[in-house]
């Protein structure tokens, strides 16, 4: 890990193309793995293994409801699944069947979500998932992981498979920041600790960890150094380094491309009023849907740039 | 691969009395638990008597995780009542547990736990899902070389939700002859006959074979002919199947015929109400039952609204 350097305009591939890859490779070792999709493989990367383990892969078309009955009743016959589809339509449309088929029967299956965040750009709010977050993680049972860069889903994805349990997992569709360039520690429930920083902490998860990483450096040049933790699982929640965050930084700033309810800020919010209260602000979007734009337009009209992080710090500190 | 057995192999006769035994169990259970769905168990029970100990399917109560049985999805969960005497009467638990329904602790829950109770192939009791879990261990059997048969109950008031079609096509795409759906056809749902809540679900027939299935229309009540067509649809390799099983509220016991639509779907009967459907189911005429069971008309979306 390069802790505290300078994240350049370094971007890497999208996080659902390092999911995908890790995926067909996961099928090579694992010849019990199945996957199932709802008619958007293309999209969510899960064609790379459907190109080579045909017999292995079950689209049964645009019908999240089903997709994910069935992924239940081939983990109850002994398979090992992953079913996928864009973040909104997963949980959007089929919460309910998440909730009784998988959930609620601790279903060892994998889903994951692309197209997560405002960051997919044209297409618009439609397709855009930003409640996500906050569905899965209302689920009991449920694991939430929600990776900053390709290295780490690349990671994440191997983690989940040797998590037993239902797991959710977030990916993107745009390029983004490579985070880590060096060694990638995901060990889920774990945060890891990019910049050292005894003023405040910025926790940020997904593509707002590489701006939590820009804000950080941008902070630093007005003297204020901030801790900068990857919070990539979202349930359970690291509430050690939280709570630890909070007592030697006595402030924090969380990150999320998803609503503020129910989301990351949330979840830091009630391990902090719980075990250590302090100065807290939130970045991420606000009570509304977005709109049609580019990526880099939508992330600044919506809130969600270092300079958003920077003034939250500010807040956070009570400047 | 190990040798499939099939613990039952009850006769016409035999099949006839159990029913009768663990149709006066769901009485009794729910009576005795003041509330669950006695009338949609009751019209389900011969059917599931006659997969269980008709020698159609094969398990092993003392192993229920025996990866080479035949599933059954109870995708109506609110009938958990006849499930839980089936596999109380198979073996996988002590039938003294079946008086436990509803009580904090037991796992005989409300609707079926697959977590907590042995022989529970689906947690169920959100309807619409089965169908969708059951093709999904079809699918796993077709993939790892197995022989086994999935059975799925649905209801007639289930086939409202828009999944169970999903899943009927997407069967159809896979062409699995190991999956049968059973339609559980009581005419009946929470609120009223269900030829007037969706008037447009029939023609049933039509639809199921529309989408790619073998269609099956049986007098649910009658062992001869559910056995007759359990037999049948086993040859049937290319395509699922559906049974669609025409049946009695309540199994036709005056109790749950009254004026009250909770009385025939959501509630259990008094204490002096059992004794009268005990007493019926005593005396009961399987031909009567038959008779009143058989392809019972319903109300068309012509009967409700007038020509269309």
């Amino acid at each position: 890990m390069d802790i505290g350097k300078r994240i350049g305009p370094e971007y890497g591939p999208p996080t659902r193309n390092a999911f995908g890859e890790a995926l067909k490779e996961m099928g090579e070792e694992n010849p019990n793995l199945v996957v199932v999709d709802g008619d958007v493989g293309n999209s969510t990367r899960t064609y790379h293994f459907r190109d080579a383990y045909p017999d292995r892969f079950f689209n049964v078309g645009i019908a999240e409801s089903n997709m994910i009955g069935v992924a239940s009743g081939l983990w109850a016959a002994g398979k090992d699944v992953l079913a996928a589809s864009f973040a909104c339509f997963l949980l959007c449309n089929a919460y309910d069947q998440i909730r009784m088929s998988i959930a609620f029967p601790r279903a060892n299956v994998k889903l994951v979500g692309s197209h997560s965040g405002i960051s997919i750009g044209e297409d618009g709010p439609s397709q855009m998932g930003i409640e996500d977050i906050a569905l899965a993680s209302s689920l009991p049972n449920f694991t939430v992981l929600v990776p900053a860069d390709a290295p780490s889903a690349r990671m994440a994805t191997r983690a989940m498979f040797v998590h037993e349990g239902p797991v959710y997992m977030r990916t993107g569709r745009p390029k983004v920041p490579v985070v880590y360039t060096g060694r990638v520690p995901f060990k889920i429930g774990k945060a890891n600790r990019l910049r050292e920083g005894g003023d405040l902490t910025l926790i940020a998860c997904g593509l707002m960890v590489a701006a939590a990483l820009e804000a950080a450096e941008m902070l630093s040049m007005e003297g204020i150094k901030a801790r900068v933790l990857d919070m990539h699982t979202i349930k359970p929640l690291d509430a050690e380094s939280i709570e630890r965050a909070a007592r030697e930084t006595g402030a924090i700033v969380t990150a999320e491309e998803h609503l503020l309810q129910g989301g990351l800020g949330a979840g830091v919010a009630q391990v902090v009023v719980e075990r250590q209260p302090v100065p807290m602000a939130l970045v991420g979007i606000r009570d509304r849907y977005a709109e049609s734009g580019t990526s880099q337009e939508l992330l600044e009209k919506y809130g969600l740039m270092p300079a958003n992080i920077v003034q939250a710090a500010h807040r956070a500190l009570g400047q | 691969m190990e040798q499939r057995l099939c613990p039952y192999q009850y006769g016409i006769k035999e099949l006839q009395e159990t029913a009768w035994k663990l149709s006066r169990q769901i009485i009794h259970m729910t009576t005795k638990a003041g509330s669950g769905h006695p009338s949609s168990s009751l019209s389900a029970i011969d059917v599931l008597v006659a997969l269980y100990f008709g020698g159609s399917m094969c398990y092993k109560p003392e192993q229920p995780d025996w990866s080479d049985r035949d599933r059954f999805v109870l995708s109506k969960g609110h009938a958990a009542l006849a499930l839980y005497a089936v596999l109380a009467e198979a073996g996988y638990f002590a039938p003294e547990r079946l008086m436990t329904l509803r009580e904090i602790g037991s796992p005989l829950e409300g609707h079926p736990n697959m977590r907590v109770l042995p022989g529970v192939e689906a947690s169920t009791g959100s309807l619409g899902q089965g169908l969708s879990i059951g093709l999904g261990h079809a699918l796993a059997a077709r993939n790892n070389g197995r022989l086994y048969h999935v059975y799925v109950m649905i209801g007639d008031g289930e086939s409202d939700e828009g999944q169970v079609w999903e899943a009927a096509m997407a069967a159809a795409k896979y062409r699995l002859g190991n999956l049968t759906a059973i339609l559980d056809y009581n005419k009946f749902q929470q609120t009223g006959p269900v030829g007037e809540v969706m008037p447009s679900l029939n023609p049933l027939v039509d639809k199921w074979e529309a989408f790619g299935w073998d269609v099956n229309e049986i007098n649910g009540h009658r062992f001869e002919e559910i056995q007759e067509t359990l037999y049948a649809i086993n040859k049937i390799k290319d395509r699922p199947q559906i049974i669609i099983a025409h049946t009695l509220k309540g199994r036709g016991l005056s109790p749950f015929q009254k004026d009250d639509v909770n009385r025939k779907h959501g509630i259990p009967l008094t204490a002096e109400e059992a004794e009268v459907a005990l007493a019926e189911l005593d005396e009961m005429k399987y031909d009567e039952l038959f008779s009143a069971a058989q392809f019972t008309p319903e109300l068309t979306p012509e009967d409700v609204h007038g020509e269309l």
